[in-house]
């Protein structure tokens, strides 16, 4: 049950690391498409972190309804797929209306 | 054979969706079972077509092939987040923005979409637009070695043309 918990304390600790940097690129970057590069890929695997976490600890704390994994592992995969597909489309809506790309250099907007 | 297929597309759409219903729902009496069962059935008919699409050839081989595919998929997600990590914590922020356009031979509506996000979340790059029709990618890509990595290499263009069993990939670079 230790190492259980260890591994859970672990996942949920990445997974918070990884929003936070996640957080803190969305503050520091310098224009529109290179805070969706911080934003964008870290929810994704730091969600997913934070959900594999919550899997492994249900299957060991409450073993007898399994149902409650599933849903969750069923978020991961949606998560997965309609991450990448909306910063995508966040990052097309952006392009379309002429927002100009930061080159290195320029000052920071 | 046309009848086949559209039975073999019923079926699957059927059982996905039943799975789901015993997931989401969680009740075992026979009366939700079966509601959701007909209901199943009902939505399967009228639709199945939006999730089991056109030609059925060689599904099965390319289904295990994109089984392969996902824990490399996995691992180059976890490098992006460390990659993103150390450029967003690195006191000098380590970062040199440009686009890049390539062009690939994949023209199959799945695998351009696969392509596309996995373009999305591998280490410092993110699809702006895709071109159906030519197989078109606009990239944003947050440092130079990223844009090479999809450029020179080329490893992604060559594993998802190998899932999707479509011709092998070239690249030109046609601007920056």
């Amino acid at each position: 049950m230790v190492i259980v918990h260890g591994v859970v304390v672990v996942l949920l600790g990445a997974g918070v690391f990884f929003t936070l940097v996640g957080s803190i690129g969305l503050l520091r970057f310098p224009d529109f498409y290179t805070r969706l590069h911080a934003t964008g890929k870290c929810d994704t695997l730091g969600g997913g972190l934070i959900i594999l976490g919550a899997i492994i600890y249900h299957l060991f704390q409450y073993p007898e309804t399994l149902l409650v994994p599933a849903k969750l592992a069923f978020l991961i995969f949606f998560i997965f797929i309609a991450n990448p597909t909306a910063t995508h489309a966040i990052m097309k809506a952006a392009y379309k209306t002429g927002v100009k790309p930061w080159r290195l250099g320029e000052e920071r907007r | 054979m046309k009848l086949k297929e559209k039975g073999f597309g019923i079926l699957l759409t059927f059982c996905i969706m039943a799975v789901f219903w015993i997931l989401l729902s969680g009740i075992f009496d026979a009366f939700h079972v079966i509601s959701g069962l007909v209901c199943c059935a009902i939505v399967s008919i009228i639709s199945h077509d939006l999730l089991v699409k056109g030609k059925s050839e060689k599904k099965i081989v390319k289904s295990l092939r994109l089984l392969t595919y996902i824990p490399w998929e996995l691992w180059q997600i976890v490098l992006a987040n460390i990659d993103v990590a150390y450029r967003v914590l690195h006191p000098k922020m380590p970062i040199d923005p440009l686009i890049i356009e390539f062009e690939t031979t994949l023209r199959g509506e799945f695998s351009l979409v696969t392509l596309a996000n996995s373009i999305t979340l591998t280490p410092g790059t993110i699809t702006i637009l895709v071109d159906p029709e030519r197989g078109k990618f606009l990239v944003h890509a947050i440092a130079k070695g990223p844009a090479d990595a999809l450029l020179v290499d080329q490893t992604m263009q060559r594993k998802v043309a190998h899932v999707f069993m479509e011709t092998a990939v070239e690249t030109e670079d046609t601007s920056t």
